[in-house]
């Protein structure tokens, strides 16, 4: 049976493949790519496939090698963990499959490392979605951070630089994390959620899980870059090469807030987060902040990837705002921002890299009209990615800004209704801000040839159809989003 | 209620029109053909509607879910179907109008031009039939977006200066919009337009009510003109002429009209507006703009934005006619979007005509060309006269019901409103006549009248408006529809 043995099969695909393209390039160092493509293929299958079957199911529990908890290590194969999976693993086989050529151009001899951390970071982003220990998703946390510290670090030069800031930042979320994981075992014995979740109304107010549940949120809040601790991510994105913030940009940061969700919905619950310290209220607020900053900073950019950077920042706020909320329109607003989300970032991180690999640069000062002949299909996704982004229907984005909307209303947080829109509108100065470099001609600019045509200097397809794939997701997403809602509601913890 | 797919082909099929507008785009001839022939099938589409909304019934589609519970309607009841007539009656002939125009003037882009011009067909016979909120901020949002590349159309500097003023504008409001659809959603738990209204009955303070009113008119305002938010629409008038003949006459503008008495008569409802004193700061609000407006529309000396001027104020006869809540105001405003649409639209497409002809955009430099173009001169002159609400020209019937409106209502202010108005326009329109007309023009010899292309359209929008004005019930029975709709949101459904 495949199927209750998948959650231990997705992330044993990526070690499996993180150990054969080293052995593979002892032989072919050409492999690297394709073994990588094959690895993240069949894991996006399996998490699709998966996903599928785990609908309108109870959760799996799987324990590894029979050992149940709290002796053994168990992972959760739920909806919502099926749902994470599939939408890093899938996002993450599209991403390599347009890295090909432009690995050739921008990893030069280091593309056998490169893929083989990326299944390792893949491993542990898998790792910690599924897990339903505490420490052991500490352990995957690590991995993951790990391999991610040297994809960084694989770029131009201040991407060195960028990859140690992030390192010292990173180890400090992670060790604080840990220490309110031992808070909490010295507390409650246990370190498995399911078997901690119930103890904890009795210790609610014990300071010891107070401190605790303070450290393990802004332990994570660092991984996840919530805002003020966001200060490793724009140079980290932006120094690093095409393929790594790609990658990284979107699934990276999610998995953080999906570590989130399950400390703060799932094992503290709606009724106890709040208990003592409004901590759902300040996590919401300190979401808005950076919603707010990371809109602002982007219009101030002005490389590409590095205003791609800063809204990443900001739409993780959305996300994590809208779990924040603890109301089922509030989470299915932000779980669908996630697939939203990463589907965007990914396309137009992907057109980043097609920049990179014609033009050999992404800065925003010298795109020009002639993108809009040269670049033809890329930029028709920039534009649909784009204004999805701003959230305008009836793609994606509305949609899943539609449900936080409807979620701050419930809530009466007309504060945070307030923030969903005027970042809209911050989103649109800076996304038509790019839209009008390439689809404009320079008014200032002397009269240009008018019998000149310019060429298509599109990208090959191997790296066209990945972008174009993710820019009819969004259509596609945003038309059909009804089923995906509804499969997220029933994953609100105690359902509706 | 009848089921048809009706409503989702006469949206769809200016839609269908862009691709193959795209592909031809080295065949000018062909291109034009395709726009023409979905202006046709269209304009037949929405007249096949015209029976059942005569009847007081409407078509419905209703398609996938937009959101749980929330499906994507379409549904073509009498005020859709009375709106969808308008822009798409208007369409065929702007199209005719517009190849005239782009070719005499050599412009560049026509595909994308073609190509915008019928996406916001599609949106703004979208917005007509939309059968909840949530499909109609779908519509207006894509009435937006596509506009974009017309506002921008020249791609100069003050092209793009306008663009992104008419971007902030109506995003601004789309999401005012949205805020204001789930604040709908939350109190009454329904987007539906009904006629009558959806909040009859819901228990809320007037703190609320009058923040959500003002939410909506914030978000339908911009594009309705509103004073002081109607600021991007003189500045749109940098597009090409067509687009401000059709769009920011017609469909774009008349959507924000149609939006306001859609969210009046069939979100609100007439009792609720009453309740709260909301229908009391519409007519503040439109009263000031009409007045403002006219006087504002002295200062241009740029003929098109001395039109638009004239536009914000006319878009605020129409909302002041919703807002007097009285069945006859409410005719009054709604016979008013046929009236200004195709008087408006016969002085710009004179506007257009006289630059492409003459490259004369200014006023002041229009000196005795009735002489040289005299059939478009006489069509300025019967819409001129006609917004200054002198009869039997279509836009005296829609203020003679106004001002029956308002003292239905037992209000004088707004008839006063009215007459200041109506000699205002004839302020700001006679000096225009008196120009051409009886002035001395200069380097005028070599000229003749415009291309054909133009002109019979110029004509034919003039007929309509004074055929409409002898006899409004000639085509469609427009005037008798107009009552019915009036009469369905003052009976809550009932015809």
């Amino acid at each position: 049976m495949i199927e209750s043995h998948l959650p231990a099969y997705i992330p044993l695909t990526f070690l499996v493949f993180s150990v054969l393209i080293p052995l593979f390039a002892i032989w072919k160092k050409e492999l690297s790519q394709p073994l990588a493509l094959i690895g993240s293929g069949i894991a996006a299958f399996l998490s699709v496939f998966g996903f599928i079957s785990r609908l309108n199911e109870n959760p799996l529990r799987y324990f590894f090698g029979g050992w149940e908890p709290p002796i053994g290590i168990e992972f959760v194969y739920d909806g919502l963990s099926a749902f994470f999976v599939m939408v890093i693993n899938v996002v993450a086989f599209f991403v390599i499959m347009h890295s090909a050529r432009l690995s050739l151009r921008e990893l030069a001899g280091k593309r056998m490392a490169f893929y083989s951390l990326a299944m390792l970071m893949m491993l542990g982003l898998n790792g910690m979605v599924l897990t339903g220990d505490l420490f052991n998703l500490f352990v995957f946390l690590e991995i993951a951070s790990l391999a991610g510290y040297a994809l960084i670090a694989i770029g131009s030069r201040p991407a060195s630089f960028a990859a140690f800031r992030y390192l010292i930042i990173g180890t400090v979320g992670g060790s604080l994390y840990l220490l309110g994981v031992g808070f909490l075992y010295t507390v409650t014995g246990t370190l498995n959620i399911i078997d901690m979740s119930p103890m904890l109304p009795a210790v609610a107010t014990d300071p010891a899980v107070i401190t605790a549940l303070v450290l393990m949120i802004v332990g994570i809040g660092i991984k996840a870059a919530l805002f003020p601790m966001h200060g490793w991510l724009p140079d980290s994105y932006t120094y690093t090469n095409s393929i790594s913030s790609s990658l990284i940009a979107p699934i990276g940061t999610k998995v953080a807030a999906y570590v989130l969700i399950r400390i703060m919905l799932y094992l503290f619950g709606i009724d106890l987060i709040d208990a003592v310290v409004p901590m759902s209220k300040i996590v919401g607020v300190l979401a808005c902040a950076g919603i707010l900053y990371g809109s602002i900073m982007a219009i101030a950019q002005s490389d590409l990837k590095r205003m791609l950077a800063y809204s990443s920042i900001s739409q993780i706020g959305y996300i994590i705002m809208g779990f924040s909320l603890a109301n089922p329109l509030g989470f299915a607003g932000a779980i669908l921002h996630v697939l939203n989300h990463a589907i965007m970032k990914a396309c137009l991180f992907l057109i980043s890299g097609n920049l990179m690999m014609q033009e050999g640069h992404t800065d925003i000062s010298r795109f020009d009209h002639s993108f809009r002949n040269k670049y033809r299909w890329s930029m028709a996704s920039f534009s649909v990615a784009a204004i999805s982004m701003i959230g305008l229907p009836p793609l994606a984005g509305f949609f899943s800004k539609w449900y936080l909307a409807l979620g701050t209303i419930q809530n009466d947080n007309w504060l945070f209704l307030g923030v969903i829109l005027v970042s809209s509108l911050l989103n649109a100065v800076y996304f038509f801000r790019v839209l009008e470099k390439v689809y404009m001609k320079d008014p200032e600019a002397e009269a240009p040839d008018e019998s000149e045509v310019i060429p298509s200097n599109e990208v090959k397809p191997s790296m066209l159809f990945p972008t174009v794939v993710f820019a009819v997701a969004l259509v596609v997403i945003g038309i059909f989003n009804v089923a995906i809602v509804t499969a997220i509601m029933n994953m609100f913890p105690g359902g509706l | 209620m009848t089921e048809s797919y009706v409503p989702l082909l006469a949206v769809l099929v200016s839609l269908a029109a862009v691709p193959l507008i795209l592909l031809s785009s080295k065949k000018p001839n062909l291109r034009e053909f395709w726009t023409v022939l979905a202006g046709l099938i269209k304009f037949g589409l929405v007249l096949s509607l015209v029976p059942f909304a005569l009847r007081g019934e409407s078509v419905k589609t209703v398609l996938i879910e937009l959101a749980p519970g929330i499906p994507l309607v379409l549904n073509a009841d009498p005020l859709g179907v009375y709106f969808a007539i308008i822009a798409s009656g208007l369409w065929i002939f702007t199209s005719f109008y517009t190849i005239g125009y782009m070719r005499g003037n050599k412009e560049k882009n026509q595909t994308r031009f073609f190509a915008s011009f019928a996406v916001c067909l599609s949106a703004t016979i979208g917005i007509a039939f939309s059968g909840n909120l949530l499909t109609f901020v779908v519509f207006y949002e894509i009435l937006t977006l596509a506009t974009y590349p017309l506002v921008i159309h020249k791609e100069n500097k003050e092209a793009i200066k306008s663009g992104r003023q008419y971007l902030v504008y109506t995003l601004t409001a789309g999401l005012l919009l949205v805020a204001a659809s789930a604040l709908t959603y939350y109190y009454t738990g329904t987007l539906d337009f009904q006629p009558g209204g959806v909040f009859d009955g819901v228990n809320m303070s007037t703190t609320a009510a009058v923040t959500i009113f003002l939410l909506f008119l914030g978000a339908v305002g911009v594009k309705a003109g509103i004073m002081p938010i109607h600021s991007w629409l003189p500045a749109a008038m940098v597009a090409p002429t067509p687009v401000s003949a059709l769009l920011h006459a017609v469909a774009v503008v008349k959507s924000g009209v149609f939006a306001v008495t859609r969210v009046v008569g069939y979100v609100f409802g007439i009792d609720f507006m009453a309740d709260f004193g909301l229908g009391d700061i519409l007519i503040a609000v439109s009263g000031t703009t009409i007045i403002l407006a006219s006087l504002m529309a002295f200062n241009q000396d740029n003929l098109k934005r001395r039109l638009a001027y004239s536009t914000v104020g006319h878009l605020s006869y129409i909302v002041l006619g919703v807002a007097l809540l009285t069945p006859l105001g409410m005719t009054g405003g709604i016979m008013h979007i046929a009236a200004h649409a195709t008087m408006k639209i016969t002085l710009f497409f004179c506007a257009g005509a006289i630059y492409v002809n003459l490259h004369r955009e200014n006023i002041s430099n229009l000196n005795g060309i009735a002489k040289v173009m005299p059939w478009t001169m006489g069509a300025f002159a019967v819409g001129s006269l006609g917004l200054a609400g002198i009869p039997p020209i279509n836009g005296f019937f829609s203020k003679w019901h106004l001002a029956l409106g308002s003292l239905e209502g037992d209000m004088i202010l707004p008839i006063a409103i009215l007459v200041v108005s109506g000699l205002l326009n004839a302020g700001y329109f006679f000096p225009i006549l008196h120009r051409a007309y009886f002035k001395k023009g200069e380097g005028l010899e070599k000229y003749g009248e415009a291309s054909p292309l133009m002109v019979v359209p110029i004509v034919i929008t003039a007929a309509l408006s004074v055929l409409f004005g002898l006899f409004p019930n000639l085509f469609f029975g427009f005037y008798d529809l107009a009552l019915s709709i009036s009469a369905s949101i003052f009976n809550g459904g009932l015809p």
